[in-house]
């Protein structure tokens, strides 16, 4: 056990609520111990370094007080349920369906079905920061959607994290039951509101029954000095529909695990992220999606835009087992390096076992196109504006293709943002909707 | 404001591209109100001058002057250039995805106008002049949404180009064969644009191989560029002779 790893135990001690999750806690608490702290020798943290994590002692913050919900936030009309620095927000937060349970406060019945679904998909024996998270667990959320239940309202979960704590441990699970048929449309975001130095350890689980659909938003725009190991584990049952979205941009750390499996014939997944590190930041996302049945679909786009000294990872793999005849997949990563000492790497994986499938996976890595820029320039764009309108373009269509128009609206003057820091340069990306 | 008697005043220019020699002082002036024909075959250093007027990287001039509107034009930066109003409509308009054609008018004609001291367009002005532009070169307006140029046949992209001058409104529109590879009825739609917008302070070079166009678009001057260099002169019945003729007779003049 690294030193580290003895240090975060102290995160586990101080979490004492929830004790009808103990026994899940205390094996993972178990397993974390016994793991080998990966090193730049370890293929899954290669290109990452745990550096900025392992140098600090981290405690578990206590409730802070906000005067109002922060302007940050989208302009949704939604199911809202506010976490700020892990714990939950009555006051910020929504009145809360029946459908939808904080750990803290569920009922006997409702802890029993927790407990039935909890770490069911996400498989944490393989997932590091997930048995860090199981057993420092103190809330989570849980949605329990039954056969053909429908949530009128798309449900966002805020993460906020406030104060100068330079060590606050910020926690979250989030367990998503969909039953037969059953619909919804989930948003999660994490902002922080100050410089502070929070390691947000975040967790999502979920579960879709046959022909459930769910829409995943999972934005994670943290300041700069922010830490975000996070991970999304989904099972797909037959004739499940997942659309994932997820964009982060770069902070000093930044991981981000997608681990999908699909169950049941017919099951569908759509998944699209944006990353966009710039100066000295990092971001890594790893997807691993398997097929494990015959006739699913897969569509995976990821797109990157690296500035300055930045650092991204792509990998991506796909796993098609031998009974996965007539899997349809696709996985596209495409990377715009802005600066001749930005880096990315890249690496799609496609492991296939089964004789009749449709599978292709590329990945690129670009520069800004000397003749796209010229010709905007050209117009009388300066070439600070020109630069800015292509690194956005390229990860455009992504943005387009989301189906909810707040969230469109609202991402693309903060994405703006983030390649350009004056309005000069940002404007016409700021106001196009406004003209159409 | 001061206004110059020459829009363009171009002495014994060179340039080169990748260390070759391409244009050989060349000489050319155009007058505010004028239309300029240059023709003449292909390598010839047709493009090679739109570019280096327009300030492309990698096409570097190496001796002589150009003037524009009484201002040392190789002195501008591209973008100024543009905001000072030199238009190139590109011989290959590339395809730019993801930023829309909307987006890139938008940005071009406020920067221009903000250079001018002018106030910038609401969006909904400009929404309204961009919707105009697009019925007058025969346009549906989906093309303001897409992508700059991205998936247009090549007709669409060389209407575009003028979509964007028209927008701009440059003293000096350089068109680099936008005519060539248009049906009659888009060659049409392309010079009733530019005639629309001759007037006494705007000058076109319009650079073309085809007489074609030039019974659409009337020039008041013709000019054969052969080897980097004009070689010969005349009005435009010249474009007529070159069309019956060739150039072989004219490149022999000028070694
Ligand atoms: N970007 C470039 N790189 C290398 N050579 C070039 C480039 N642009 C033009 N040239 C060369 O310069 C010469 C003139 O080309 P160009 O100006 O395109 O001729 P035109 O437009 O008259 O057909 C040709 O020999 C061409 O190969
Ligand atoms: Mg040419």
């Amino acid at each position: 056990m690294s030193e580290f790893q003895s240090h975060a135990l102290v995160l586990a001690q101080q979490s004492t609520g929830l004790p009808w999750l103990n026994e899940a806690k205390q094996a993972c608490a178990d397993q974390w111990q016994t793991e080998k702290w990966p090193t730049r020798k370890t293929e899954a943290w290669r290109y990452t370094s745990l550096q900025s994590l392992e140098s600090t002692l981290w405690t578990l913050p206590s409730d802070a007080a906000l005067d109002a919900l922060p302007d940050e936030l989208m302009a949704l009309d939604a199911i809202r349920v506010v976490f700020v620095n892990g714990h939950f927000s009555s006051q910020f937060s929504s009145e809360l369906p029946a459908s939808l349970t904080l750990f803290s406060q569920a009922s006997d019945a409702e802890q029993q079905a927790i407990l039935a679904k909890f770490n069911q998909v996400a498989k944490v024996e393989k997932h590091l920061f997930s048995q860090l998270n199981t057993a420092a667990l103190g809330e989570g959320v849980f949605l329990n959607l039954r056969a053909n239940q429908r949530l009128e309202k798309p449900v966002y979960v805020v993460h906020i994290h406030t104060g100068s704590g330079a060590s606050d441990y910020v926690g979250s699970r989030l367990l998503l039951s969909l039953e037969t048929s059953a619909e919804a449309v989930v948003i999660e975001h994490f902002v922080t509101l100050s410089d502070a130095s929070p390691m947000f350890n975040a967790v999502t689980e979920v579960d879709l029954g046959e022909n459930a659909k769910l829409k995943h938003y999972r934005i994670s725009m943290e300041s700069e000095q922010a830490l975000h190991l996070g991970s999304v584990h989904a099972a797909l049952h037959a004739n499940s529909q997942l659309t994932g979205f997820t964009l982060a941009t770069g902070s000093r750390l930044k991981r981000i695990d997608y681990h999908v499996r699909h169950l049941g014939s017919g099951a569908d997944l759509d998944l699209q992220g944006i990353y966009l590190p710039k100066y000295n930041q990092r971001v890594d996302y790893h997807t691993n999606v398997e097929h494990c049945v015959p006739h699913c679909t897969t569509n995976e786009v990821f797109r990157g835009v690296i500035s300055d000294t930045a650092k991204a990872v792509f990998n991506g793999r796909i796993h098609i087992h031998q009974d996965a005849q007539k899997t349809l997949a696709e996985m596209s990563n495409r990377n715009l390096l802005t600066s001749n000492r930005a880096e990315i790497n890249t690496k799609p994986e496609l492991e296939i076992y089964a004789d009749d499938v449709k599978c292709a996976h590329g990945a690129t890595i670009s520069q800004l196109n000397d003749e796209s820029l010229f010709y905007l320039v050209s117009r009388g764009i300066s070439e600070a504006e020109a630069r800015v309108m292509l690194s956005f373009g390229f990860v455009n269509e992504l943005v387009e293709n989301i189906a909810i128009d707040e969230i469109k609206e609202w991402l693309r003057p903060r994405m703006a943002k983030a390649f350009g820091q004056s309005d000069d340069v940002v404007r016409h990306l700021i106001h196009d909707e406004s003209i159409d | 404001m001061f206004v110059s008697d020459t829009m363009l005043k171009i002495n014994d220019l060179c340039a080169k591209v990748e260390d070759k020699e391409i244009l050989r002082q060349l000489n050319l002036e155009v007058k505010p109100g004028e239309i300029h024909a240059i023709m003449g075959p292909n390598g010839a250093g047709k493009s090679t001058l739109g570019n280096v007027l327009s300030g492309r990287p990698g096409y570097e001039a190496t001796a002589g002057h150009v003037e524009f509107k009484g201002q040392d034009l190789l002195d501008m930066d591209p973008e100024i250039r543009a905001r000072e109003g030199l238009f190139l409509a590109f011989q290959y308009p590339v395809e730019i995805p993801g930023v829309s054609n909307m987006e890139l008018l938008k940005a071009s004609v406020d920067a221009r106008r903000a250079h001018a001291g002018l106030e910038e367009y609401s969006a909904i002005e400009f929404m309204k002049m961009a919707r105009e532009a697009c019925k007058t070169v025969n346009l549906d307006q989906s093309f303001l949404k897409r992508g700059v140029n991205e998936g247009f046949s090549g007709g669409e992209k060389k209407r575009n180009e003028i979509m964007q001058m028209m927008l701009l409104e440059p003293s000096l529109c350089i068109l680099d064969e936008t005519d060539s590879g248009l049906d009659i009825d888009a060659l049409q739609v392309v010079a009733s644009g530019v005639n629309a917008m001759r007037s006494a302070d705007r000058s076109f070079i319009v650079v073309t191989h085809y007489q074609r166009l030039l019974d659409y678009i009337v020039p008041d001057y013709v000019h054969v560029l052969a080897n980097g260099r004009i070689v010969k002169s005349g009005d435009k019945s010249l474009a007529l002779e070159l069309e019956a003729k060739g150039y072989s007779w004219l490149e022999n003049e000028a070694v």
